[in-house]
């Protein structure tokens, strides 16, 4: 049979390949503040923080099935909870941030305990719900500045270095390290025994069950996972930020809507799809973030094309049509 | 007394969550679908009477009637065209597609009226209330907007128990695949859920358009007070949804009393707390 | 006599798997036919393509003189041809008169109305108010059959009617079957049960995997034919 055929005569050259525009893209990234500006270099961060949240959502999503609307409660928990280390702990931003991904964590045991209550569809409902709950209470909290929120001192962003430009330099390889490390997490997931299982999950839920996966035990664990890795974008989101206020940190069209697009757009179930949707996604609001509402409007409507016409999205149709895959999770047997 | 009275307010504001949640529900009983936009359609509706009544100066009947008469027929239409392609047992797409409609009413709004918040002014119908007790007076129109909702449950119950239209509707949630064999059409009767929901949200738009101030990003927080109330309720018992209101209303009357800034996150709480305890609703349906 | 279902060279597809080749069938007005056939043998997926259940665009299937391969399952049955599906397949939410009221959905005339479904299986009516699942698996068929009945179908399909009941039950619901055709409604059932299905038919089709390997009257066929036809044995002998 062709398709045969077609995956035994391409894997070296593939694998060149892959290789080759992995790399070459690792490298362009790499160099960024030696050869991009200012505006250039804050966008690529914040482009590296969505590919992080775009992995996570496409991981718990694609993988195991659970649609979250709420992911902007990790988002806003990662950037509180940092805020409040690096101000009221007076620990460093780097180890701040990496605890804060871990205190959020902790706290989407209990919050997964309450979301997974409910499936399908009313599981992300609730999860909204949820992430709600967070927003109104955090802006209870007086100290954390209550419903107008609280800046990071400049000295705690000075801390990173002294120079600006060093600064910036420093920032953006914090950035640089949480989108690659999302990557290289999904990657890692995908090609370990919790990879098989997610695939056993995703052919027939019942099959992956008799089998012996614990299915129930496998999506919480993911959810805490991506919850704790979105956290840490979260907190390096508002680091950048350097002001976080209830209704920005959990807002739920910034975290969890423009995530949502990137990876459908992208093609969920893999991880070529939310690189491939954060391009897009920022090529198009460099063009189009003028146009205002339009904007916003432009991006629910191709939302919906993509899911009316190939639901797999661009990389889907790619991989369809031609079997390319830059990230081989499939074992040679 | 206060307490009473905060009682009895968030009964009636109970009633503008059933209205909220009776749509919702029925999406959800007939087709298995959410409707992440449910919100966004409610708030629609509510743009929709101040436009007739104010802007174009119509009849408030005349306005009332169009509305009802506009949001069904796009129901019905949006169903058959657009969301009916994306049904199935994914739950992704449906929740994609009105998660991106969602976005866009809320930013066509945006455009077509801009943030400013609104509100339909009732005069007589908003001043007047029945004064029960010292400090305890029932307003005419929360009790207008209880009484729609206790008279728009009681009309899906008739529909869906005593006409061909609910034998249908049952049937086809029942078993979606056998009906065909019977003749049924799924695309037509799906619309026609999607068509009646909506005919209830364009209900809830105009009362929401009635009791508070409204913007375009009012739609998301209706969403979550409908949900909430089918899941205090039960699923599949509209009765329920009823009860699911009222106890979300009055949770968040009775939050407002203990602190103003706390009323939404107290109706949350209420809900998160029937989670917790039982997570199949307060009233979940029996099988008769 | 005039050729109610002329069938001819029916395929059909599971994506790769292949379940029907080329079945050719013809039932005649008020006439019996019975399917008998193993477990696999493509029999339900016969059906599931006449009612539309199965795809069969670009196919050779002719109903009352008019084509309706590749139909919508709705307007197949609005042509007149109902199903009694496999495993009853009633809706629980609906009593028993709701569900035979939901078979009169198309609107079609004839000889059938609650009054003669009641008269046929007399069982029911007491029962008309009971959701239709809490009724003995022999009532349940019943409601099925009614089910069907009530669209005035001029042919009726049934799949797998005496599955799962007691022989004395199957008994009372086959005895519904010459009662069925004095109203003018041609009857194809699918059974597994060969003793039932020679008892009722007038002509009899074999399926073995996917094909059809016998057919006739009941009384030309040896019970060794159709052991051959059935089970595939003896076959080169």
């Amino acid at each position: 049979m062709t398709m045969i055929a077609h995956t035994q005569s391409k894997p070296v050259l593939q694998f060149g390949a892959s290789v080759l525009i992995l790399g070459g893209a690792l490298l362009v990234l790499a160099s960024a503040p030696f050869w991009a500006g200012r505006a250039e270099l804050r966008l690529l961060m914040e482009a590296l923080s969505y590919l992080a949240l775009a992995q996570m959502w496409n991981l718990l999503a694609g993988y195991t099935g659970l649609v979250s609307v709420g992911q902007q409660a990790f988002v806003g928990l990662g950037g509180y909870l940092f805020f409040a280390l690096a101000i009221f702990g007076g620990i460093g931003v780097v180890p701040a941030l990496i605890l804060s991904a871990f205190g959020t964590a902790i706290i989407a045991i209990p919050t997964g305990w309450l979301a997974f209550r409910l499936n399908g569809a009313y599981f992300a409902i609730g999860t909204w719900v949820i992430a709600e709950v967070y927003r109104l209470g955090v802006a209870q909290v007086s100290a954390l500045g209550g419903g107008s929120g609280i800046s990071l001192p400049v000295d705690i962003a000075r801390s990173l270095a002294e120079g600006r430009a060093e600064r910036e330099m420093v920032m953006y390889y914090i950035a640089f390290a949480i989108g690659t490390a999302s990557v290289l997490l999904v990657w890692g997931i995908l090609k370990s025994r919790w990879g098989l299982a997610m695939t056993a999950i995703r052919d027939s839920e019942l099959a992956a069950e008799t089998i012996g996966v614990n299915t129930r035990r496998l999506k919480f664990s993911v959810y805490v996972l991506t919850a704790g890795f979105t956290a840490l974008a979260g907190g390096f989101l508002f680091l950048q930020k350097l002001r976080i206020t209830p209704d920005a940190a959990f807002s739920v069209n910034d975290w969890t809507a423009f995530v949502l697009f990137i990876v459908v757009i992208g093609g969920l179930g893999t991880i070529e799809g939310p690189i491939i949707g954060t391009i897009l996604f920022f090529a198009l609001r460099q063009v189009a973030a003028d146009w205002g509402t339009w904007y916003l409007m432009l991006m629910g409507a191709i939302a919906i094309g993509v899911m009316l016409m190939d639901k797999r999205g661009i990389w889907g149709w790619i991989a369809a049509r031609t079997g390319w895959s830059l990230f081989p999770t499939r074992r040679l047997l | 007394m206060v307490w009473i009275n905060s009682v009895i307010q968030g009964v009636m504001l109970g009633g503008l969550y059933a209205l909220f949640a009776a749509g919702l529900s029925l999406m959800f009983g007939v087709m298995r679908f959410v409707n992440i936009a449910h919100g966004d359609f409610i708030v629609v509706g509510a743009y929709l009477i101040v436009t007739f009544i104010v802007s174009w100066g119509l009849h408030p009947a005349i306005g009332v009637a169009m509305v009802l008469l506009l949001v069904a027929c796009a129901g019905y239409l949006n169903q058959r065209v657009l969301l009916n392609r994306v049904l199935g047992k994914d739950i992704l797409p449906p929740i994609l597609v009105t998660f991106g409609m969602s976005i866009i009413i809320q930013n066509g709004l945006l455009e077509l009226y801009s943030a400013d918040s609104q509100k339909l002014q009732t005069g007589w119908l908003e001043t007047t209330s029945l004064q029960v007790a010292d400090k305890l007076a029932i307003g005419l129109l929360p009790a207008l907007m209880f009484l729609t909702a206790l008279g728009v449950i009681a009309m899906l119950q008739f529909i869906f128990y005593r006409t061909p239209l609910g034998r249908m509707l049952r049937a086809t949630s029942d078993d979606p695949e056998i009906v065909p064999l019977m003749g049924g059409r799924n695309a037509h009767t799906f619309a026609l859920a999607t068509g009646l929901a909506s005919l209830v949200v364009g209900i809830a738009g105009i009362w929401l358009a009635m009791k508070t101030n409204f913007d375009p990003a009012a739609g998301p927080a209706r969403l979550l007070f409908a949900f909430e109330a089918v899941i205090i309720g039960g699923l599949g018992n509209i009765w329920g949804t009823l009860l699911g209101g009222i106890i979300l209303g009055v949770a968040q009357t009775i939050g407002a009393q203990i602190d103003a800034g706390v009323q939404i996150l107290a109706g949350h709480l209420a809900f998160l707390l029937v989670l917790v305890i039982r997570p199949t609703g307060l009233f979940p349906k029996v099988s008769h | 006599m005039t050729k109610l279902l002329e069938v001819s060279g029916l395929t059909a597809h599971y994506g790769d798997f292949q379940a029907l080749f080329g079945i050719d069938m013809t039932v005649e007005a008020g006439e019996t036919v019975a399917i008998i056939g193993s477990n696999g043998a493509g029999k339900s997926t016969f059906l599931r393509s006449l009612t539309g259940l199965h795809s069969t665009r670009g196919q050779d299937i002719r109903f009352c003189d008019q084509p309706i391969a590749g139909m919508a399952a709705d307007q197949i049955h609005k042509r007149g041809l109902a199903m009694v599906p496999e495993g009853r397949r009633l809706f629980r939410s609906l009593s028993v008169e709701e569900n035979l009221l939901i078979g009169a959905a198309g609107k079609r005339k004839g000889p059938w109305s609650l009054a003669e479904v009641y008269s046929l299986f007399p069982d029911l009516k007491a029962k008309k108010n009971n959701p239709g699942t809490a009724l003995s698996g022999g009532q349940q068929q019943m409601v099925a059959i009614g089910r069907a009945l009530m669209s005035n179908p001029t042919l009726l399909l049934c799949d797998e009617i005496s599955l799962g009941l007691a022989p004395k039950v199957i008994k009372d619901i086959y005895e519904a079957v010459p009662l069925i055709r004095e109203r003018g409604t041609a009857i194809l059932v699918v059974e597994q049960d060969v003793g039932q299905a020679l008892a009722v038919a007038d002509r009899i089709y074999c399926f073995m995997e996917g094909r059809v390997s016998l057919t006739g009257t009941p009384d030309s066929l040896s019970r060794e034919q159709i052991a051959n036809a059935y089970f595939g044995i003896g076959e080169a002998a």
